[in-house]
């Protein structure tokens, strides 16, 4: 090894070292705010309803909630690594299979409310009005209209899979032509909808708080299976033992309580509740 | 037409206004940026610098490695990153997901390929010409990496801003990293991101000429700063 060589060891080392002291001391490494992480849906975070009740859940506990807000399916697995101490998601049967292969403590009832399809005014496919869902998907499908898909494991897009099962309609398909499989989140795929004139389906939360409609409107809703409710669930503190659990309890005790219920009623979107709260255990 | 107005105007409207948020979330993404800047030219300056002035075994291989990388796909870092600092990764127990620090380390990796591949090019020139002048003061190429890397820091602010605005423009990896947590991971492009997804497209693209004026103002700084120091040496 020439002594230059070794001059050039010295020069990367002490460099590499600098940059780690650098990287330590970056922004945020040693904030010592009480916080816990919750994996939830686009729709709670994008509707504005989180926005509205954390808040009043910090100045009562004072813990912060450090909301990760991705579809109902990459938020489970975000949990099954041990990555969030709390869940909040909208797709039951997902729910249920989290607390019974370990990864979840128990599952708790919070809220509701329902899934919409969406369409252009002029509505090609006619099924304005209609209040069974997979009659209306039955048309969309017969008509060849397009369909734009969140086709990304969200609990909206299980609900949509569920429905084409009972529509006995294979959408899939018919991908690239008239199904339109966004791999995006509820906004996106409107977004993507909107373009196109295309139909889809939405939670109402999502629906709501979306703010450029152009011409797409509600034309079907009503459908006992558009049913949607939401479930919190505490990461099992059994499997991941840095799982905050006494504080991320606290955060679903709040939530199923009187307090908690109550703030969830109160939010609305010019003038319309978004979530309807439904804990069992709440006062009544 | 009515949309871009309209962006104009959300972006006019937010910084008249100096939007707390806004002003939060401008500070963030800047702090967030300059830190993986200073890391990422503490590892690339002098790593440029060695694999232009040496030849050791194993040179070729990074020298073509950071070609290749300096296309890395920020969302394929990103996920690299996110696996590693996951409670389930091999970092898993530093709890440094979605924290400013991850976003930090995937800039690094997104923007250290492209400041050392530039700096190597820079200092390789330099090297060229000034090898005899340099020899002859008795300075190797071990004592020449400081003088080179002085002589050459006008290229090299280039090679900075270059990393500076890959860092500060990138959305895919610092999503999946930091998770665009309001207050302590949103960044301007993650917060470009939600509003689109949101439908507010005004409001978003006014963000975006908000990060696109300040990437302006930043360039524009730099230019004036080494305009005056190029004719304050001339």
């Amino acid at each position: 090894m020439t002594i230059y060589a070794r001059c050039l060891l010295r020069l990367l080392q002490g460099c590499g070292l600098l940059a780690l002291a650098l990287l330590l001391a970056a922004p945020g490494a040693s904030a010592q705010e009480r916080f816990i992480t919750v994996a939830s849906t686009t729709s709670t975070e994008h509707s504005g309803l989180l926005g509205h009740i954390l808040p009043l859940f910090q100045a009562e506990s004072g813990i912060a909630v450090r909301v990760v807000a991705v579809g109902t399916g990459q938020a489970i697995r975000l949990a099954e690594r041990g990555d969030a101490d709390v869940l909040l998601v909208h797709h039951t049967p997902s729910e249920e299979r989290f607390v019974a292969e370990g990864y979840g403590v128990e599952r708790f009832d919070v809220m509701y409310n329902d899934f919409v399809i969406v369409g252009p005014e002029d509505d090609s496919a006619g099924v304005r009005g209609y209040t069974d869902a997979a009659e209306a998907l039955r048309c969309i499908a017969e008509a060849e209209a397009p369909f734009a898909s969140r086709a990304d494991d969200s609990g909206t897009h299980k609900r949509e899979m569920e429905l084409w099962q009972a529509a006995g309609v294979d959408a899939r398909a018919a991908s690239g032509r008239w199904y339109r499989e966004t791999g995006s989140g509820m906004g996106s795929t409107l977004n993507t909808a909107r373009g196109v004139g295309a139909y889809a389906l939405a939670d109402r939360g999502s629906w709501l708080g979306f703010a450029s409609k152009s011409d797409l409107v509600i034309l079907v809703e009503g459908d006992a299976r558009l049913f949607n409710p939401y479930g919190v669930i505490l990461v099992s503190p059994a499997r991941h033992p840095h799982v905050k659990a006494a504080d991320g309890q606290a955060f679903i005790d709040w939530l199923v309580s009187d307090a908690g219920q109550q703030a969830i009623a109160d939010f609305r979107v010019e003038g319309e509740p978004l979530f309807f709260p439904n804990a069992k255990d709440a006062g009544s | 037409m009515q949309d871009l107005w309209e962006a104009f105007a959300a972006a006019g409207a937010l910084v008249w206004s100096l939007d707390r948020d806004l002003v939060a979330i401008v500070t963030r993404s800047l702090t967030i940026t300059l830190t993986a800047l200073a890391v990422s030219a503490l590892i690339s300056l002098p790593l440029g610098a060695a694999l232009a002035l040496f030849r050791f075994p194993g040179r070729t291989v990074i020298v073509v490695a950071l070609n290749a990388f300096m296309g890395l796909p920020p969302v394929v870092v990103g996920l690299f990153v996110y696996l590693l600092l996951s409670r389930a990764g091999p970092l898993g127990t530093l709890g440094l997901l979605f924290t400013p620090t991850a976003m930090v380390i995937a800039q690094v990796l997104l923007i250290t390929p492209i400041v050392a591949a530039l700096t190597q090019q820079t200092i390789h020139d330099l090297w060229q010409e000034y090898r005899d002048q340099l020899r002859s003061f008795g300075a190797g190429p071990g004592r020449a990496i400081p003088t080179l890397l002085w002589e050459g820091r006008f290229s090299l602010l280039t090679a900075l801003l270059a990393g500076f605005g890959r860092a500060s423009a990138e959305v895919g990896a610092v999503m999946i990293v930091g998770g665009n947590i309001d207050h302590v991971t949103r960044v301007m492009t993650t917060a470009i991101a939600l509003e689109t997804s949101r439908g507010n497209l005004a409001l978003a693209l006014g963000l975006g000429l908000i990060l696109i004026a300040l990437s302006t103002g930043i360039a524009g700084t730099a230019y004036v700063l080494t305009d005056m120091a190029r004719r304050r040496g001339a």
